[in-house]
């Protein structure tokens, strides 16, 4: 097991270090000059600024001399000065990253929710309405962009039937709660704001919705594939025919064993999560890591391009090794071969 | 893989039906959907009642009626035209990605396979370095370097598309590498490339080409995402994802932004039903699936 672990990390941290380095390649072998895509439409106006990127990051000097006084620049966390906000990217990163992380998480909960259960019903009730259901719903998540998911959410709930608030993190009138976490739902129960928290609620649930739709697909589909395959196997017969209850069978013989395709999809899914953020939040005014990403893109803010992507890549990284490392908790003959 | 037929009754005539429907109704539709889509962009100067940029500020955001089909956008523009000619952009993007990423990554786990030893273990490092970014971020990365265009846009989803297709081909000649008739070519003394391309390959086919088609359906959503963050087409180039982007505060105009929205629901709909339909001709094993 611990070798296992061991050597994981190792893979990961090399993964880490090569991404860096793919990053680092996209920013300085393109076409377009390093400087103006670092600088934008501030160096073509101001040549001295130019000059002083030069210098700072070193061009003149050799490509992987270079790459080291970039890496020396992410270990202090320099991640480069956005062009659009003018401020740091890190200071950026932290300030949109609590909104993201919310609707992240409270979307992964809603997909494992409500995915594995409809999987095992779909493979215990095969080709009934339940089956079919799934069916309709995993379609929906692998064939439907999330930008066009997210706006028809809006206009059928907020233009069309006026049930869900308006766009972003609160109602207008409604002050955010003291910052602690940045996470509304957390930093309103801190500071015993019921009110605040049902309103952040309200606007949580239909962007968090949309964007456990494109993983939701992915989990139930996977769920019920694994539970058919499991569920006929002999030692399910065996279980059977001693006489367990049908809803032991498929919970405790059937489920457990029928988890590992499932948890390997993890990181699938959150790496859809991740992509999906891009959209949701920017359909929904969600200021968010995703807006700012779409913002960035859209201004070809490329500090800020670069920092972003280095972040979900390595956040990408330590997902799937969480993942890897829970094969041991659902199967230990993973870990023992 | 137990036979579950035992379970139902040999008679089961509604379940049988289903399964016909399913093996042969979905596939169809799916092909139908994306003939049509192919004749809509093949003839849409033909088929489009407008000029997809003819700007007429009169009819500005009108909704859908008998003139204007799916209605009208902020300058005018017929929406379904618009539609229709963005099929030119979304069909081709998607087919170059998928049809160059497949080449280049069946080739690539193709060789690293047949070669093996260190260089198998140096070239698939080098896919799961790639396979470590999320491809739609790292795609939109790659994109804004290269500046805003269609060439860049797939030029950039190339770059991240390929590595799944090493893993696949990879894998599949690893199994056919010890196959008696590969041994038989080997005997034979044909060279290596050509045990590869025409022996191997050939073999290993099926299941590339039901990643192919379900493929094309996740690349031409990747490639509207690549517009809708405005790293696609040129404005004012008419292309799905760049409509919904542009639509998207549109909420009371709904249609704006929805019906090239669904035409990208659509053809992704379609290649995933024909992609199903192949893999279960393909595998009969796995049909019941």
């Amino acid at each position: 097991m611990r070798r296992y672990i061991a050597g994981r990390l190792v893979t990961t941290v090399f993964l880490a270090i090569a991404a860096t380095l793919v990053v680092f390649l996209i920013a300085h072998l393109v076409p377009t000059d390093p400087i103006r895509a670092h600088l934008g439409d501030l160096g073509s106006s101001k040549p001295e600024i130019v000059e002083a990127y030069r210098l700072r990051w070193g061009l003149d000097r050799p490509l992987w001399e270079q790459y080291v006084i970039y890496l020396q620049g992410l270990a202090r966390g320099d991640f480069g000065i956005s062009i659009q906000s003018e401020r740091p990217v890190l200071d950026d990163i932290l300030q949109y990253a609590p909104a993201t992380l919310e609707l992240a998480t409270v979307a992964a909960f809603m997909a494992v929710l409500v995915g594995i259960p409809l999987g095992i019903l779909a493979a215990v009730r095969r080709d009934t309405w339940v089956d079919h259901l799934a069916r309709f719903v995993s379609l929906i998540g692998v064939a439907a962009p999330t930008f066009w998911l997210a706006f028809i959410a809006l206009a059928v709930f907020y233009g069309g039937l006026q049930i869900a608030p308006s766009t972003g993190r609160l109602d207008l009138n409604v002050p955010p709660p003291p910052t602690v976490s940045g996470m509304y739902l957390v930093d309103s129960l801190i500071a015993g704001q019921p009110a605040t928290f049902l309103n952040a609620l309200a606007h949580m649930i239909l962007p968090a919705a949309v964007l456990a739709a494109s993983s939701l697909g992915l989990i139930t589909r996977t769920t019920r594939a694994s539970m058919l395959e499991t569920l006929g196997q002999d030692y399910i017969r065996t279980a059977r025919a001693k006489g367990v209850r049908e809803r032991a069978v498929v919970i405790r013989h059937g489920l457990r064993n029928a988890l590992v395709p499932v948890v390997t999809l993890g990181g699938l899914a959150y790496a859809q999560l991740l992509s999906g953020a891009v959209m949701t939040e920017t359909i929904f005014s969600w200021p968010g890591l995703g807006r700012y990403a779409f913002q960035a893109a859209g201004a070809l803010d490329f500090p800020a391009i670069t920092g972003v992507t280095l972040l979900v890549a390595v956040t990408y990284l330590v997902v799937n090794l969480l993942v890897d490392l829970s094969y041991g908790l659902v199967d230990p003959r993973i870990v023992s071969r | 893989m137990t036979d579950r037929v035992s379970e139902a009754t040999p008679l089961d005539m509604p379940s049988l039906r289903r399964r016909r429907i399913a093996r042969y109704l979905l596939p169809a539709v799916g092909a139908g959907v994306i003939v049509v889509w192919v004749i809509l962009a093949l003839l849409a100067p033909a088929i489009a009642p407008f000029q997809p940029d003819s700007v007429d500020v009169l009819v500005r955001l009108h909704g859908p009626s008998l003139g204007h089909l799916f209605g009208t956008d902020e300058l005018g523009r017929d929406v379904f035209s618009r539609v229709i000619y963005g099929a030119r952009a979304s069909l081709p993007a998607g087919l170059i990605v998928v049809a160059a990423g497949g080449l280049v990554g069946t080739l690539y786990g193709g060789i690293a396979a047949y070669v093996g030893g260190l260089v198998d273990e140096a070239m698939m490092r080098i896919a799961d370095v790639v396979l470590a970014f999320p491809p739609l971020i790292i795609a939109m990365a790659i994109a804004s370097a290269l500046g805003i265009g269609m060439t860049n846009a797939i030029l950039s989803m190339v770059v991240v598309w390929w590595p799944q297709y090493a893993r696949l081909s990879r894998g599949l000649v690893l199994a056919q590498r010890n196959e008696e008739y590969v041994q038989a070519a080997r005997v034979l003394g044909y060279p290596p490339a050509r045990i590869l391309l025409r022996h191997i390959f050939p073999n290993a086919l099926g299941p590339l080409i039901v990643l192919l088609t379900l493929d094309v359906g996740n690349a031409i959503i990747t490639f509207a995402a690549l517009s809708f963050l405005g790293l696609g087409v040129v404005p004012p180039t008419p292309e799905w994802g760049a409509m919904v982007a542009s639509g998207r505060s549109l909420i009371a105009q709904w249609w704006v932004a929805s019906f090239p929205g669904f035409a990208i629901f659509s053809v992704v709909l379609g290649f995933n039903f024909l992609g199903d339909g192949i893999r279960d001709w393909l595998d009969p094993r796995g049909r019941r699936r």
